[in-house]
């Protein structure tokens, strides 16, 4: 099935898009930069940091325009898209003035505020004495790669990043994806004489059949191979040696080949 | 028995009224929360027990009946005998024996227990006659207070399912969309979104994309969380399938096969006759396959919600109903089309849902000429707070709040100053004395920077503190806030810390812009409307009580006596009695003075509970 297209305005310039794209993924197309904390382009967005929000407006709409997130809103035809003006701009500012005050010790978020003007939060700094920004981006990590280890917990404020009972999670497969991907570095793991301790447990490392580092997790190795269906062995070989493995395979095939030609001519 | 077409049920109908007329005389005994935590259902059972034991029965053809809420909350346990809409109030066991010997066997009225109203003086004899129920007009409310509500016999005695049949028996789908739009029935949930718009474009919606455009859903939401209301709770509690009925012309009308009742678990009585009203809907095949023999199958499940005042939000609802965490999703595509499990769904609340089969019953156009053109028909509100009748009311729309707190209500608690009236829960806004004259209807309250929301309404005297009120109430909401997105969590939370500095003496020069800057991102801003709508508590006192936050923070002082930190109290050397009523009510024992002299109250052991000032009759105790 061919998506229609979809013609749209970002900025005041004419673009082109694609039914089912959000205006975060046209825009970016664009090259029109939009900023964002909660979002993956591995995952399904979910709208909740709001720092990707942008105003919008149609010929249709009788004057009405309003804030949306960039990141969740879909295209449409003949939408007005303003990714950067007062009103953004303040938004913006004051989720970072917000997030600042949760997180005043998190350098990605002063960073981020800094660059909105915001050196020092306005508001009550939180004793929480966090640095996780309730972006949900390992939770749903941990879901898209099939394990759902971890989850969330409480409401509001109280709210947080929780695994079950606050006991090791007995899903969790090591994997690291959530301390891989949050974009604050709350989520820490450590990798050390082949074992890898993250949530409270201690995983045995698989190691490398050929250089010995260690690989992945024995857990994650085994929750792999089940779930892609391939022999664990496939599993074995570090991405390095693996790498260096297929170029001389196929520089042998390369050598066979041209002495084939070589000899036939 | 399992009723086979339309027919069979009027025939039952007909069976049930004959017997029912057999009953002389009903005593209804208010089983509703309010009525039962005061120990109706002792005075029931003493009832029972008294004319069992006496065979009047057989003799006179008596019946108790207990049933749900009567409304007169304030007022309970109330006992209304019919015929003649004899009204009792304060009914205890004790009196039983009086209201069999006299009123039963001998027709006469206990005076002692008749309602006094305040205005004349006067005793009131019947229900009709009484202020507070003789401005209301019930509809959603039709038979709560007349049924028993887990019979559905009794139901269907009181023109139960004919509108289901009615609308069986020859209407296509189209046409009850069509009747429900030209009543002009809006949604009684908050939102109020014209009910027949929402139906139509879920019957058109094309379903999940999957290429399945089968499965469609109808929804009640019956998880009312807001403080202070009690309407939704009071319909399934009291006629349960009045809700049942207008789910099942809904999912006929939009060709639904399966839905829930999303209901609190909070409300156990509300679980238990929504329960029992499924299985005898079911058994006499007014529900599930085939329903009356019309080749329709419809079937409706309860969900127990667990409490979280989010997920009376559609999509977070929704997600709740599918097993998922209660969070609401950005509905950048609305949930009619893409609602439970993807499907198109239709989520209408329970007094919605009640008014349906009424209107089909009686017409769209009966509907639609009350109320006012833009928001017909009636709405039932839980009257609380410094009133005098607290109860459950249902009005026609574009009546006047003052109508409603005081010719229903009877006006202010000990006829204090009026001071405000707090409408549409945490999301709606509390309104001054200057718009009691305001017709109470969807878009007239929304233009003042409140709500209608789902009907509670709160009334608060001159001792009421609007500052403390927006604090209470953001603090429920940063609370009930899921956590999802930052302004509601954060932002949210920090204007509650502003308030909280503010009662407390600390407020600073540039708070009420700091707010008002604050809130305007949150509504822009926030993921759903429990967000968008939060601030409002706030910026509704601001709006008309903006001199009661200066004080506050500029003078530090609450003259309304409320914030501990911010005032003292001290007896008026003119205005007391020296009846020494003070000096009793002091929990603390910081009051002294001799009888008929003036009395003192020793600040520094004070602890500025009020209770002295609550008990002096001559508003000698005074806030400085």
């Amino acid at each position: 099935m061919t998506e229609k297209t979809i013609n749209l305005e970002i900025n005041g310039r004419a673009y082109q898009s694609r039914e089912g794209k959000t205006i975060l993924e046209a825009a970016r197309e664009a090259g029109i930069q939009i900023p964002t904390l909660c979002h993956s382009d591995a995952l399904e967005d979910v709208g909740a940091c709001r720092l990707c929000v942008v105003e919008i407006t149609h010929d249709d709409w009788k004057g009405w325009k309003g804030l949306v997130t960039a990141c969740l809103y879909p295209v449409e035809e003949g939408l007005e898209v303003t990714t950067d003006n007062a009103e953004v701009q303040r938004a913006r500012k004051t989720v970072l003035d917000l997030l600042l005050a949760r997180c005043p010790t998190s350098d990605v978020i002063r960073r981020l505020a800094a660059e909105y003007g915001v050196t020092q939060t306005s508001y009550k700094p939180s004793d929480l004495k966090t640095t996780c920004i309730l972006c949900g981006l390992c939770v749903r990590v941990c879901e898209a790669k099939g394990a759902s280890a971890i989850g969330t917990a409480g409401r509001g404020i109280q709210k947080r990043i929780a695994i079950p009972f606050k006991q090791p999670p007995p899903d969790c497969i090591g994997c690291a994806s959530c301390a891989h991907i949050c974009p604050t570095n709350t989520i820490k793991f450590e990798d050390k004489d082949g074992v890898r301790k993250i949530w409270g447990h201690t995983f045995e490392m698989v190691r490398c059949t050929a250089c010995g580092q260690p690989i992945m997790p024995e857990v994650q190795m085994e929750f792999e191979a089940k779930r892609s269906g391939l022999s664990p062995e496939y599993f074995t070989i570090c991405p390095d040696c693996s790498q260096a493995k297929t170029v001389e395979t196929l520089g042998k095939a390369f050598d066979l080949e041209s002495a084939e030609t070589r000899s036939s001519s | 028995m399992r009723l086979s077409n339309t027919k069979s049920l009027n025939e039952l109908a007909k069976t049930i009224r004959t017997e029912h007329k057999k009953v002389q005389t009903a005593i209804l005994v208010c089983a509703g929360t309010g009525c039962l935590a005061n120990g109706s259902l002792e005075v029931a059972k003493s009832l029972e027990k008294t004319i069992k034991r006496r065979k009047l029965d057989v003799k006179l053809h008596l019946a108790v009946k207990k049933t749900g809420c009567h409304g007169f909350c304030e007022k309970g346990p109330l006992v209304v005998i019919q015929p003649g809409e004899i009204f009792y109030k304060g009914v205890t066991p004790a009196d039983v024996k009086e209201i069999v010997e006299r009123t039963l066997l001998k027709g006469e009225i206990v005076e002692r227990l008749l309602y006094k109203d305040p205005a004349t003086k006067q005793r009131i004899e019947k229900y009709s006659s009484i202020p507070f129920y003789s401005k209301q007009q019930r509809i959603a409310l039709r038979n709560i207070g007349k049924i028993v509500p887990g019979d559905i016999e009794d139901y269907i005695a009181h023109d139960g399912y004919q509108a289901l049949a009615k609308v069986l028996d020859g209407m296509a789908p189209g046409d009850v969309i069509e009747s429900i739009t030209t009543s002009g029935l809006r949604g009684r949930g908050g939102g109020g979104f014209p009910t027949g718009r929402k139906w139509r474009t879920c019957a058109n919606a094309k379903s999940n994309g999957d290429g399945d455009d089968t499965i469609r859903y109808v929804l009640c939401n019956a998880d009312e969380g807001d403080p202070g209301a009690f309407m939704d709770r009071s319909i399934c509690e009291g006629d349960p399938h009045a809700v049942i009925e207008g789910m099942i012309i809904g999912a006929y009308a939009v060709g639904a096969h399966e839905g829930y009742i999303y209901v609190r678990d909070e409300y156990p009585l509300a679980v238990q006759h929504l329960g029992l009203a499924l299985n005898q809907a079911r058994q006499r095949g007014l529900l599930g396959e085939d329903i009356l023999g019309s080749g329709f199958s419809y079937d409706i499940h309860i969900a127990r919600g667990g409490g979280a005042f989010v997920c009376g939000e559609s999509s977070a609802l929704m997600k709740s109903v599918a097993g998922e965490v209660g969070e609401p999703r950005a509905k950048y595509v609305h949930s009619v089309i893409r609602g439970l499990h993807d499907c198109p769904t239709v989520l209408n609340n329970v007094e919605t849902w009640a008014n349906v089969p009424w209107i089909l019953l009686n017409g769209a156009d009966a509907f639609a000429a009350l109320g006012t053109p833009k928001s017909t028909g009636t709405k039932a509100f839980s009257l609380v707070g410094k009133v005098k009748n607290t109860g459950l009311v249902e009005v026609p729309m574009g009546i006047t709040l003052r109508e409603i707190i005081y010719d229903i209500g009877g006006g202010i608690i000990r006829d204090r100053p009026f001071k405000g009236v707090q409408t549409g829960g945490p999301s709606g806004g509390c309104l001054p004395e200057s718009k009691l004259d305001l017709p109470v209807d969807f878009d007239s309250l929304t233009e003042v920077g409140s709500m209608m929301g789902s009907g509670g309404m709160i009334v608060m005297d001159d001792r009421t503190c609007m500052v403390d009120v927006a604090r209470y109430f953001l603090k429920f909401l940063v609370d009930e806030s899921c956590g999802k997105c930052v302004p509601c969590r954060e932002g949210v939370y920090q204007l509650w810390q502003i308030l909280e500095d503010v009662c407390h003496g600390e407020g600073r020069p540039g708070d009420l812009e700091k707010i008002e800057e604050l809130s305007k991102v949150i509504v822009d801003a926030s993921l759903c409307a429990l967000g968008k709508s939060a601030p409002n508590p706030v910026l509704s006192t601001i709006k008309y009580f903006r001199e009661e936050y200066e004080a506050h923070i500029s003078a530090h002082k609450c003259q309304a006596g409320v914030c501990k930190d911010l005032f003292t109290f001290v007896i008026s050397e003119e205005a007391c009695t020296g009846c020494g009523a003070c000096l009793r009510a002091c929990p603390v024992d910081c009051i002294t003075g001799a009888k008929k002299k003036l009395h003192t109250i020793e600040i520094d052991k004070c602890t500025r509970c009020g209770a002295c000032r609550n008990v002096c009759r001559f508003d000698a105790v005074e806030v400085v």
